[in-house]
């Protein structure tokens, strides 16, 4: 059974304050209802890592470490690299988080973020391949969730694609006795790159990047990723809520909208999208 | 290869046709209420438990009943075997069919208690957790657990450039998206929604309202399936009351 809601006691008041203030159309924080919070980056900052990069959305805040090791492939794609993708909720980050192995959440938020990457197709896996069917390049992308304020999926995201465009792969020379590592690196190209948009419903009122709060007393959410190209490369309704066919256009509208706003962002920091 | 010639797909069918299904209710013993769901070679068994007392009492709600639920696919359900322990897929889908279920049980109704549902994968030839979420459905009903509507799934999706209804195996797998959606009919509410793979905005809301559409056919024969369980309960009775 995996399925117990972990729901932090809300006062009822606090919906009714937040959907008091949405009907005026603001909202507790004194943001608009499409404004995501500050949004900040670093990458790089762990020098272990092939990449990494650490997002900031307000006080939420994600760290995502690129770790690339040498392994066996699946059966059924012999010649291509794999890419694992993997959210801790650490227990330092929230009251709500506990030790212990990735529960409902954990896995739900990795998965969206492994959806998006995977269907924007972001990595050419035919480059990592070094002896077909016996060893390629595994690219783990783990995600640690520092600070939980709200929001996590649309920070993981981002932090996972900005560890990935600002990873180095290291090169192998192939030999008849297996592969060695040359000590060098090549940076790794991305093909494609994802940005997901997420929206929650409280009462009848969409709003971008839900804060905690928003969280806490939200009917549901939508997530929407959005590729370069401008299409649509990942979609997760959660929560126990519903939402109405045009609830869902406007979702689509507005993700398209935030996620140029945001792809505009990464450009100016990361100067390579 | 090709999945879609002369628009016709590999089992036969044309771009927006669902396949074949079979619904049945109330069909396992011990159960509160059930469902056997059929669509193509996908088979599915839900059985619901409750409302009953909740274990360990901390994890009660004193406002509502707690929905839990379990997807779950059997070893020899597909082509390789799987290992029978849950798999990261199948917690995700076991999460997300709660939700879609969420909207439609009066859950206010049983406050502290809990309402456990098992779905079972008997087999799978794509659209596993839409099919789970139809029988699932079907089996709270059968369980009599008062429901706002009953909730329909169906997904709809691109394959050979085609937006089509209803995926199975080959087309999920080779195809380019895949839409699964969950409906309240009579709400026109949307309580599933996911999609993997790349679509147009216009691909997209092309394929929604597709889906959108095979819910409302499945929805029929939903309706179906629980009014034969009851005809069959009158027969049993001898229509007294009736």
């Amino acid at each position: 059974m995996i399925s117990v809601r972990r729901r932090q006691v809300i006062p009822k008041i606090k919906r009714n304050r937040i959907l008091s203030a949405l009907s005026r159309g603001k909202r507790l924080d004194g943001r608009d209802l499409d404004e995501y919070r500050e949004m900040r980056f670093k990458v790089g900052l762990i020098e272990r890592a092939e990449g990494s990069a650490e997002v900031l959305i307000g006080a939420t805040r994600v760290l995502t470490g690129v770790k690339i090791e040498v392994g066996k492939p699946y059966p059924d794609t012999p010649d291509r690299g794999v890419l694992i993708v993997n959210a801790e909720l650490v227990p330092l980050a929230s009251p709500t988080f506990e030790p212990g192995p990735p529960d409902e959440n954990a896995i739900e938020l990795a998965r969206v973020v492994d959806r998006a990457l995977r269907s924007a197709e972001v990595v050419d896996f035919g480059k990592l391949c070094l002896i077909p069917g016996e060893k390629v390049l595994l690219l783990y992308v783990d995600i640690y969730v520092l600070n939980h304020a709200g929001n996590l999926i649309d920070a993981s995201a981002l932090s996972a694609l900005l560890s990935l465009m600002t990873a180095k792969v290291p090169v192998y020379e192939v030999s008849e006795s297996g592969v060695e590592e040359t000590g060098e690196y090549r940076p790794l190209e991305l093909l494609n790159r994802p940005i997901t948009v997420t929206m929650a419903k409280i009462g009848d009122v969409i709003v971008v990047d839900p804060s905690l709060d928003e969280e806490e007393v939200m009917d549901a959410r939508l997530s929407i990723s959005v590729d370069a190209e401008g299409r649509i490369c990942a979609v997760q309704k959660g929560g126990p809520g519903y939402f109405t066919p045009d609830e869902v256009e406007k979702c689509v509208e507005l993700a398209f909208r935030k996620s140029e706003e945001i792809r505009g962002k990464v450009v100016e920091g990361v100067g390579q999208a | 290869m090709p999945l879609i010639v002369d628009r016709r797909r590999v089992d036969g069918r044309k771009p927006e046709e669902l396949r074949p299904i079979k619904i049945e209710s109330g069909i396992l013993e011990n159960a509160d209420g059930s469902a056997y769901v059929e669509q193509g070679m996908t088979k599915i068994l839900a059985a619901v438990y409750g409302p009953k007392e909740l274990h360990p009492k901390h994890l009660a709600d004193p406002q509502r009943a707690l929905l839990r639920c379990r997807y779950h696919m059997a070893p020899f359900s597909t082509e390789e075997r799987r290992s029978p322990a849950p798999s990261r897929r199948d917690v995700e889908l076991s999460k997300v069919i709660r939700n879609a279920l969420e909207p439609a049980i009066f859950l206010e109704e049983y406050p502290r208690s809990t309402i456990d549902l098992f779905i079972e994968v008997l087999q799978s030839d794509g659209g596993t957790r839409c099919a789970g979420i139809v029988a699932a459905s079907v089996a709270l009903a059968d369980a009599g657990i008062p429901m706002r509507d009953l909730v329909s799934a169906c997904a709809a999706g691109k394959v050979d450039g085609h937006i089509v209804l209803d995926l199975c195996y080959v087309e999920d797998q080779e195809g380019e998206a895949d839409l699964p959606v969950a409906y309240m009919p009579k709400l026109r509410q949307i309580t599933l929604l996911q999609m993997d793979g790349l679509l147009t905005r216009e691909e997209f809301e092309r394929a929604l309202k597709l889906a959108i559409r095979g819910c409302e056919q499945i929805y029929e024969a939903q309706r179906e399936a629980l009014k034969r369980r009851y005809e069959a309960i009158e027969r049993l009775v001898g229509g007294e009351g009736a």
